[in-house]
């Protein structure tokens, strides 16, 4: 592989990552605060992508860069209203319960969901493509990229990793959130509200998925299905990072991105084996994940 | 005297029985399974197979049924898959009963349901699935399938390619990564390197079915710069790897084939450029050139698009296949039946050979061989045309099935490396789109 080559893999490799970053951080995120495996993060990926889409249809005839906020605006709508649902009336009740049954509930809200949005959305493929089309494209070494996936994705995504960390690190609400996760006995006792604080990053969480979906919308047929297919990807890439770990969430997208993107180049049959090839081999070293600690039971 | 009265009653007990035997009853209706796929990334195929199959049962029925006996169906979900689809299966046929089923779109299923209706000797119409090897491995009694398969759905494409851009040198791949893009490339390479085997592969891709991003795959294309990309992909997976490679300028690089494109070229739109190769999987296209002008052929289109939005797509046509060779067994078998009502068996036997009018293209024939439908096949290159917001097919070339379709007790890609250079000059007639 030469140098030229080497450079188009990198870029490709940052972009997938930055998608695959998106998608997962939101997973990591209310794992690492409320403990629970949501499974219907791919249900809220799905929905964030076909609502950002039906916004974009909508309003591209007006004007095509209102596609933007729409994109955000469908993101907000699906973590507060989807988001703001599961955890309200199907994880609070069974808050203290048994991990299993948290899964359990979550799995069938994806089940629910799936179902939902082939009712709401059919299953003919949709393409809204507009905010991509807005944006020129870049020539690198005379190969032809989008600009939307190579620099506004990325972009994205650093705002959204930095944003998070100064969220949790600067703010607050951060500072609360951070005290519930490190006990949530004591934060309750010096009077903060537990119960809001899951809320408020259950939400935050599925706004993440949704996000991902909206900005993926654009790229991407929006498929029946397709919610499945990225909580088996978000799951492997928060578990190679280690389950609740932002930073490390961020590293392990890139990794894969761009072990991926030069298998792509040097042998194309193994694309499909490589982020599920990384995470068993990073468990079997660290079973708490690459950036993951070992945790110390409370009996 | 005793034994005489006991001798007249048994004998009258007897003419009684083997006369219903032989003049069965005609059922208050004829009852059939479907298995299609109604969630999952397919049912973009099995839903409006379905929404066809709800209008031609109704559209029968209107006119008294198959040989005067209503149409009953019954759909069965293929997004079950496994185990759940083949109990499905037996639950429709040995609880409701039914007279016949039509199973199934993935090949998957017809692997799993085949040998299963072979033994509820259940007569089973294969009215999607493509895989060849199905039938090549075993003769079946009660399974038929009533359209093509992957080879000559292969080869017409690949012959199509070679006559009319003869001199490419370089061809790279990017199918999707289950048995249809692995199987579909391995005709279309062997079929190559038997017809044309100084052209080189310089990119054999197979992503994940169902990847949302193909932008790697697109880059290390636009760097290889092949002079055709074959992509037999289907469904959401196409339509994303066509808009990501239009969006790149890779559509305008290198020649593209589609070799089941038709399903998506609506979906598509504007964004779909002219000059690709795209394939029908059948003789069969809402604009067929044969038949365009056919008053009930243009009825069945417009009532199809009233009622979905969309003009009818392959698996439609593939459905409405399906019920014109139940209704030429049917109608067969009753008149081999002196015009009574046909037992199964009677039917079954009737269906073997049957060649029927699908009324959207030429005849098909099941051969008796092996119970294979052969089928022509429709390839055509993408072209704009006033009145229609996506693209239209224009150069048209429909293959003879009979030069297309390995024969019955070859295997397909034995048949296929027998292919000389000489076979790609076989005439064939071209039809222009407007």
């Amino acid at each position: 592989m030469n140098s030229t080559l080497a450079i188009l893999a990198i870029l490709d490799g940052i972009s997938y990552a930055a998608l695959v970053f998106l998608v997962s951080v939101g997973l990591s995120l209310i794992f690492g605060v409320l403990r629970v495996v949501n499974v219907a993060h791919g249900s809220l990926y799905a929905f964030g992508a076909y609502l950002a889409a039906t916004f974009s249809l909508a309003i591209a005839p007006i004007s095509p860069w209102l596609t933007y906020p729409a994109l955000l605006a469908a993101s907000i709508v699906i973590g507060v209203v989807c988001g703001g649902f599961i955890e309200r009336f199907l994880l609070r009740p069974l808050s203290g319960q048994e991990d299993v049954l948290q899964l359990l509930i979550t799995f069938a809200a994806f089940m629910i969901m799936d179902n939902l949005q082939r009712l709401i959305w059919g299953v003919q493929p949709i393409f809204a493509a507009e905010p991509l089309r807005l944006l020129p494209n870049v020539a690198v070494f005379g190969v032809s990229y989008t600009s939307y996936q190579v620099i506004l994705l990325p972009g994205v995504a650093l705002a959204t990793l930095f944003g998070l960390r100064y969220f949790l690190r600067r703010t607050l609400l951060g500072a609360v959130i951070l005290a519930v996760t490190e006990d949530r006995e004591a934060s309750t006792a010096i009077g903060i509200d537990a119960k809001r604080v899951y809320f408020v990053t259950f939400v935050i969480g599925a706004s993440l998925a949704a996000l991902g979906g909206a900005l993926a919308s654009p790229t991407t047929s929006l498929v029946p299905g397709m919610g499945a297919d990225m909580i088996v990807l978000s799951f492997a890439v928060a578990a190679t990072a280690g389950l609740g770990q932002i930073e490390g969430t961020a590293l392990t997208a890139l990794m894969i991105g761009l072990t991926r993107a030069f298998v792509i180049y040097l042998q194309p049959e193994f694309e499909v084996l490589v982020p599920y090839l990384l995470m068993v081999l990073v468990l079997l070293v660290r079973p708490f994940g690459l950036f993951g600690a070992v945790q110390v039971r409370k009996i | 005297m005793q034994f005489l009265k006991a001798a007249v009653a048994a004998g009258l007990v007897v003419v009684t029985f083997t006369g219903t035997s032989l003049a069965q009853s005609k059922p208050s209706e004829l009852k059939i399974g479907i298995t299609t796929f109604l969630s999952g990334p397919a049912s973009v195929f099995g839903v409006p197979a379905k929404a066809a199959a709800e209008m031609i049962a109704e559209d029968l029925n209107k006119k008294g049924g198959i040989g005067g006996v209503p149409v009953k169906l019954s759909f069965i979900d293929e997004g079950a898959g496994g185990e759940a689809l083949v109990s499905n299966y037996r639950r429709v046929v040995q609880d409701e009963k039914v007279d016949a089923t039509f199973a199934s779109i993935s090949s998957g299923s017809c692997t799993q349901l085949v040998p299963v209706a072979e033994d509820l000797k259940v007569m089973n119409f294969m009215w999607d699935c493509g895989a060849a090897s199905i039938l090549e491995t075993k003769k079946y009694r009660y399974n038929f399938r009533t359209q093509a398969n992957g080879t000559p759905e292969m080869l017409a494409v690949l012959l199509y390619l070679l006559k009319t851009k003869p001199d490419f040198k370089t061809i790279a791949v990017v199918n999707q990564d289950y048995a249809w893009g692995r199987e579909s490339w391995e005709i279309f390479s062997t079929a190559l390197k038997a017809m044309k085997p100084d052209v080189q592969v310089v990119a054999e891709l197979f992503p994940k079915f169902g990847a949302p991003d193909y932008s790697t795959e697109v880059s290390r294309l636009l760097a290889l710069r092949p002079d055709v990309v074959l992509t037999t992909s289907w469904g959401g997976d196409l339509d994303t790897l066509v808009r990501q490679a239009g969006q790149r300028g890779l559509l305008q690089q290198s020649t593209f084939v589609l070799g089941i494109g038709e399903s998506s070229i609506q979906r598509l739109g504007k964004d779909l450029p002219e000059g690709l190769i795209v394939g029908a999987r059948g003789d069969h296209w809402f604009l067929h050139p044969e038949k365009k002008n056919d008053a009930a052929f243009k009825a069945f289109n417009e009532a199809f698009k009233a009622k979905t939005g969309a003009w009818p797509i392959y698996p439609v046509y593939h459905m409405a296949q399906a019920f014109k060779a139940l209704q030429t067994a049917y109608d067969k078998a009753i008149k081999s039946n002196g015009g009574n009502w046909p037992t199964r068996e009677q039917v079954v036997d009737a269906t073997g050979g049957t060649e029927f009018a699908t009324g959207f293209g030429r005849p098909i024939t099941l051969r008796p061989e092996d119970n294979q439908g052969l089928e022509a096949q429709l390839v055509g290159v993408t072209k704009s045309v006033p009145g229609y917001d996506f693209k239209l097919l224009d150069n048209i070339m429909i293959f003879d099935p009979k030069m297309i379709t390995n024969p019955a007790g070859v295997r397909s890609v034995e048949w296929l490396k027998t292919l000389k250079p000489d076979f790609v000059k076989m005439d064939v007639p071209t039809f222009k789109a407007q």
